[in-house]
């Protein structure tokens, strides 16, 4: 695994304050903290924004702000922070919309999950990951389950799994790409947060 | 680039890395994206992070027992399969039209706002919206349906030995055990997969097309010339099934197309004359037969002018 991502992001690295992180600091403490928070911000964003196609779109941005911010100065409680940053999103894309809303506008402050609960244990992360990635392996489709289980429990090189299934590397990473994208989601974005009532 | 897209690239960079012949350059190029924009690290943090939890799978190797080796007997399955009913679905619309024998064809039709429910005694369904004509020849033999105009959705009873095929003009779906919902207009034909999968192909031979295989979620669609595929999230699908249940819902939809919808629906129609009032975009659920209720939103929420005239609902300004 490459650590040494340097410099990322928009803003040149002059003007960090004392709890400011190194590029490396800051993936990690997003893998760490944020990631595992993927599923209760999906809840939120899915409650608070009617276009389903955008929540993708909303979550990135959510993480990318997140990240800005934090690479200046280290929030203390991530949960609070990201919600924080989650809900200034929202309000800065429905004044920003040039949508007229027909019916009623969700109401941001009427819905969504207590800031101040506790996110999710990581051992209960841990123990339910096997679990969920189970089921999402399962649900791959099964060539592209073919490609991560010989890659990944087989431990299969490339070249290897290329030629067992008679198709060229490229087509390979293409498979292992999509599992990827299958698997993230499935893996952060779907579980019940807590307390959520799901 | 949407958050989507950067997720594809940032999915390709995460595959080309897990090579062996990955080297510096590769590297540089890497890092230069990935500094690009803090969008692109996010995005890629967060797949490296899941494909390196994938390692917890590993605890499903059993010595002695290859997972692969399994999973590749059974791949081949499914792509027999595929062969066998783009076969006989080939050899149907082949020679179907003009064979000898023509078993019982039914045909269904509703008029303009009704709905229908057909079902097959192999426990398929077809539900046909508003305005819609399908000819039927369902047996324990073959299965064929033909969409003449018009929108449908299709549960299928999924049987390997006698696939289901939906022809739509030039362009036909085989059924891989599948939920789906196709919508044809005149020079459009709209596949949408809920469950399960399904192939779309082309009949016409001069028509350079692959076949695909749609997943839940896909939309294709299709024109005479191309095809196009769609990922809808399960809420956008929703909302394209919303007629099952007599609805209609707009979201961030023009006024036009909404008009247009409603009219799908309904003889009294809705026109909007100014281009201006036609681009305004609309969120809201609506009963496909309350045009009323929409005139009267319109008129109140967006201060328009209603006017009748004629039967119809004229919208200016």
């Amino acid at each position: 695994m490459v650590e040494k991502t340097t410099e990322t992001g928009r803003e040149s690295a002059g003007q960090r304050a004392d709890a400011a992180m190194t590029a490396s600091e800051l993936k990690a403490w997003f893998v760490r903290e944020v990631l595992p928070l993927e599923a209760i911000l999906m809840h939120f964003l899915r409650h608070n924004w009617r276009d389903a196609s955008e929540i993708e779109d909303l979550r990135q941005e959510v993480y990318a702000r997140v990240c800005e911010a934090a690479r200046k100065e280290r929030p203390e409680l991530a949960k609070p922070f990201v919600l924080q940053t989650a809900r200034n999103l929202l309000i800065d894309r429905v004044r920003r919309v040039h949508v007229v809303p027909i019916d009623a506008v969700a109401d941001l402050d009427a819905l969504g999950v207590a800031m101040d609960a506790p996110g999710p244990d990581r051992n209960v992360i841990a123990r339910e990951q096997l679990r969920r990635l189970q089921s999402a392996l399962d649900k791959l489709s099964p060539r592209v389950r073919q490609v991560v289980v010989m890659r990944r429990i087989e431990g299969m090189g490339r070249g290897e799994i290329a030629q067992r299934m008679g198709i060229t590397e490229d087509t390979v990473a293409e498979y292992l790409a999509q599992g990827m994208r299958f698997l993230a989601d499935k893996l952060y974005g779907e579980a019940p947060p807590p307390g959520a009532g799901k | 680039m949407s958050a989507c897209e950067i997720e594809a690239r940032a999915a390709q960079w995460l595959a080309a890395r897990d090579r062996d012949d990955w080297n510096e350059t590769d590297q540089a190029a890497l890092d230069a994206w990935l500094n690009e924009d803090i969008l692109n690290s996010v995005a890629y943090w967060r797949l490296e992070a899941a494909w390196s939890d994938t390692d917890r799978l590993k605890v499903l190797r059993r010595p002695g027992r290859s997972e692969a080796a399994i999973v590749e007997k059974r791949r081949f399955r499914p792509l027999l399969l595929s062969v066998a009913a783009a076969l006989a679905a080939v050899a149907a619309i082949g020679f179907g039209a003009t064979f000898l024998f023509q078993p019982a064809i039914r045909t269904y039709a509703t008029a303009i706002g009704e709905r229908e429910t057909i079902r097959f005694a192999d426990g398929s369904q077809i539900e046909l919206n508003t305005d819609t004509k399908l000819r039927a020849e369902v047996s324990s033999s073959r299965r064929k349906v033909w969409l003449d105009k018009g929108e449908a959705y299709f549960q299928i009873h999924h049987d390997a030995s006698n696939p289901f095929v939906v022809i739509a003009g030039d362009r036909y779906v085989t059924d891989l055990g599948t939920k789906f919902r196709i919508r044809r207009d005149t020079n459009r034909l709209e596949v949408a997969l809920v469950e399960g999968r399904a192939q779309l192909e082309t009949s016409n031979s001069r028509v350079p097309e692959q076949p695909m295989v749609l997943m839940p979620g896909d939309i294709a669609i299709a024109t005479a010339t191309a095809v196009s595929l769609v990922k809808l999230p399960e809420k956008g699908l929703a909302r394209e099934l919303a007629w099952r249940h007599g609805k209609v819902v707009f979201n961030n939809t023009s006024l036009a197309d909404a008009a247009a919808e409603f009219n799908r629906y309904n003889r009294e129609r809705i026109v909007v004359a100014d281009p201006r009032v036609a681009k305004t975009a609309i969120y809201g659920t609506f009963q496909t037969n309350n045009v009323a209720a929409f005139a009267r939103l319109a008129h109140e929420v967006l201060g328009l002018t209603i006017e009748r005239r004629n039967g119809d609902i004229l919208i200016t300004r």
